[in-house]
């Protein structure tokens, strides 16, 4: 069985983010990078199943992007992906969800793969279409948002996360593709042996010019703050005199303290 | 301008936000027809056309059909905006109609801008503006970004109906956990982030709330987490809360915990992180470490 996880690797979302030169996408310099939150829950799940699988089976992580990305593979290989591939595109924040998905597809086409796992959308971008997309792209059966997921034999029996607490129950037959959310599992903690270990295993570049085929169907027109909406007060400084300042807006707009 | 707006049932209702599709479209200033796969017994008051096909043939959850019926709406409707709700069932379905039509979607757009759409990104602390390159594009609106439109009318029903082979099942829906605690009901809430650090911390949180005669609350990360139970979870797939005070500690404040508190009376707001989202619905932002303005707080009301 063959197995395919896609990861993207993002900045910290703590970071504060500064428009870069064109004005359509963040600066990336002072950034720390790491892995997708969605994707690690993918990635956790994948290894699960290929574990459950043993022998015979294969898992390969994906990523696109600049030379950066190499270090959330390496985690990806560490957590117990078997090998890797890394789509070589130092422009890759400039192409839009359907080149990105159309790059993966184009990459997955001709590899039968019997299930591929995503994330359900990237903490940067958040789009929530390049999982979909390449189900679409390859014609494969598709659920999303999943936070349970059992196989058995050829059939993925997932549960989809919807409005409210309620869930759906979803089942499916390979091949297909999943999109997974977040609290889907425990993502583990690679462990020393296991970093050791996968700087063994094989990393295959391929440049983003052999699969790129398609023209971005949308543009990116600007990148900026949201507008501030006014009213709210920032308060800075010494704890002591915050807490003060609270207590007494706290008396003076609420009805809270009496 | 025309648009395809498609509405949303949830086990055998119209939902609510399938109005948000109409105020959005009303601000768009295009003209509406309106999809569903529901029934007629419950069908919203509107004076457009109506593509109604059968939940109990199609489904609520079936996107090969769904998408066929909206592929054929399309057709005949011929829309420059095909747009539905950034929900479980839009977000699933839109990249599937916009992939078959291959066409532009713009995700979760949050507000219609001079050049195109605003959407969020980076979390929801930074905004893009994007347009599409060709003329038809798909659209899914960020739930509670645009106000609900109640059109009245009477539809020009037109029934669709699409049957074939499918590549999943539904199996059926699994109510949500009992609640132990009703957070609708709380006049205060206070709720614990990401940021609260590790799990030993939310007693911490747990002290304040109940010094100020409040509930618990919690975002999504720490219930994940398990450092608190589910039915204290505040936001989209939690509860969604109104209370008097609502006290956000080391949340960062992503769009579906905001979706569930922002219409709080008062929102205070801690966290060291001065340019978080939460910002932008607090009434007061205390930039400062949680872990050391919380007991400092509890300390001063007890």
């Amino acid at each position: 069985m063959k197995l395919l996880v896609c990861i993207k690797q993002v900045p910290d979302m703590e970071s504060r983010f500064k428009p870069d030169a064109a004005g359509t996408w963040y600066s990336e310099s002072d950034l720390a990078w790491r892995m997708n939150e969605y994707d690690e829950f993918a990635v956790e799940q994948a290894v699960q199943l290929r574990e459950k699988l043993g022998e015979g089976a294969e898992l390969t992580v994906l990523s696109i992007g600049p030379d950066r990305v190499v270090e959330a593979v390496k985690k990806a290989l560490a957590m117990g992906c078997d090998n890797a591939v890394h789509i070589q595109d130092p422009a890759a924040a400039l192409k839009d969800p359907w080149q990105i998905a159309s790059m993966i597809a184009a990459f997955a086409k001709d590899r039968a793969f019997d299930l591929i796992f995503t994330g359900m959308q990237s903490q940067d971008r958040g789009s929530a279409q390049v999982g979909v997309t390449v189900a679409e792209q390859l014609g494969l059966a598709c659920t999303t948002t999943i936070v349970g997921f059992e196989y058995d034999n050829g059939t993925i029996t997932t549960k989809r996360e919807l409005e409210g607490g309620v869930k759906g129950v979803v089942k499916l037959k390979t091949p297909a593709l999943v999109t997974c959310q977040l609290g889907l599992n425990v993502p583990r903690y690679p462990t020393l042996p296991n970093i050791m270990k996968a700087k063994k295993k094989e990393i295959v570049a391929i440049a983003a010019a052999e699969l790129l085929r398609e023209e971005p169907l949308t543009t990116t027109a600007s990148f900026h703050p949201p507008a501030k909406k006014g009213g709210g007060i920032v308060l800075e400084g010494e704890v002591g005199s915050l807490v003060d300042q609270l207590i007494g807006i706290l008396k003076e707009k609420t009805a809270v303290l009496r | 301008m025309k648009a395809l707006l498609i509405g949303e049932y949830r086990e055998g209702k119209l939902l609510d936000s399938t109005y948000e599709l109409f105020g959005f479209a009303a601000q768009l200033g295009a003209e509406s027809a309106l999809l569903l796969v529901g029934n007629e017994a419950q069908l919203p008051a509107f004076g457009g056309t109506l593509y109604l096909a059968d939940a109990a043939v199609c489904g609520e959850y079936n996107p090969d059909l769904h998408k066929k019926l909206v592929l054929e709406a399309v057709q005949k409707e011929n829309p420059d905006y095909i747009i539905f709700v950034h929900s479980s069932y839009g977000w699933d379905l839109a990249p599937r109609v916009a992939a078959a039509l291959k066409t532009a979607q713009i995700s979760e757009v949050t507000a219609i801008v001079s050049g195109g759409f605003e959407v969020g990104c980076c979390n929801a602390k930074m905004r893009r503006t994007v347009k599409q390159n060709n003329n038809k594009a798909v659209l899914t609106i960020q739930a509670g970004a645009f106000p609900a439109l109640q059109p009245g009318g009477t539809p020009q029903l037109q029934r669709l109906a699409a049957e074939g082979a499918t590549t999943l099942e539904f199996i059926g829906y699994e109510p949500a956990e009992k609640k132990d605690v009703d957070l609708g009901k709380a006049e205060v809430i206070v709720s614990a982030g990401r940021g609260v650090g590790k799990k030993d911390n939310i007693p911490i949180i747990a002290a304040l709330a109940k010094t100020l005669g409040g509930e618990l609350g919690a975002s999504r990360p720490v219930v994940d987490a398990e450092w608190v139970s589910h039915s204290h979870q505040v936001g989209t797939t939690g509860q969604t809360v109104s209370p008097k005070l609502y006290v956000a500690c080391g949340i960062s404040g992503a769009i579906q915990h905001l979706a569930g508190m922002k219409k709080s009376d008062f929102i205070v707001a801690i966290n060291k992180d001065k340019d978080a989202p939460i910002g932008e619905v607090a009434d007061v932002l205390i930039v400062a470490d949680v872990m050391q303005f919380v007991p400092a707080l509890t300390a001063k009301l007890a």
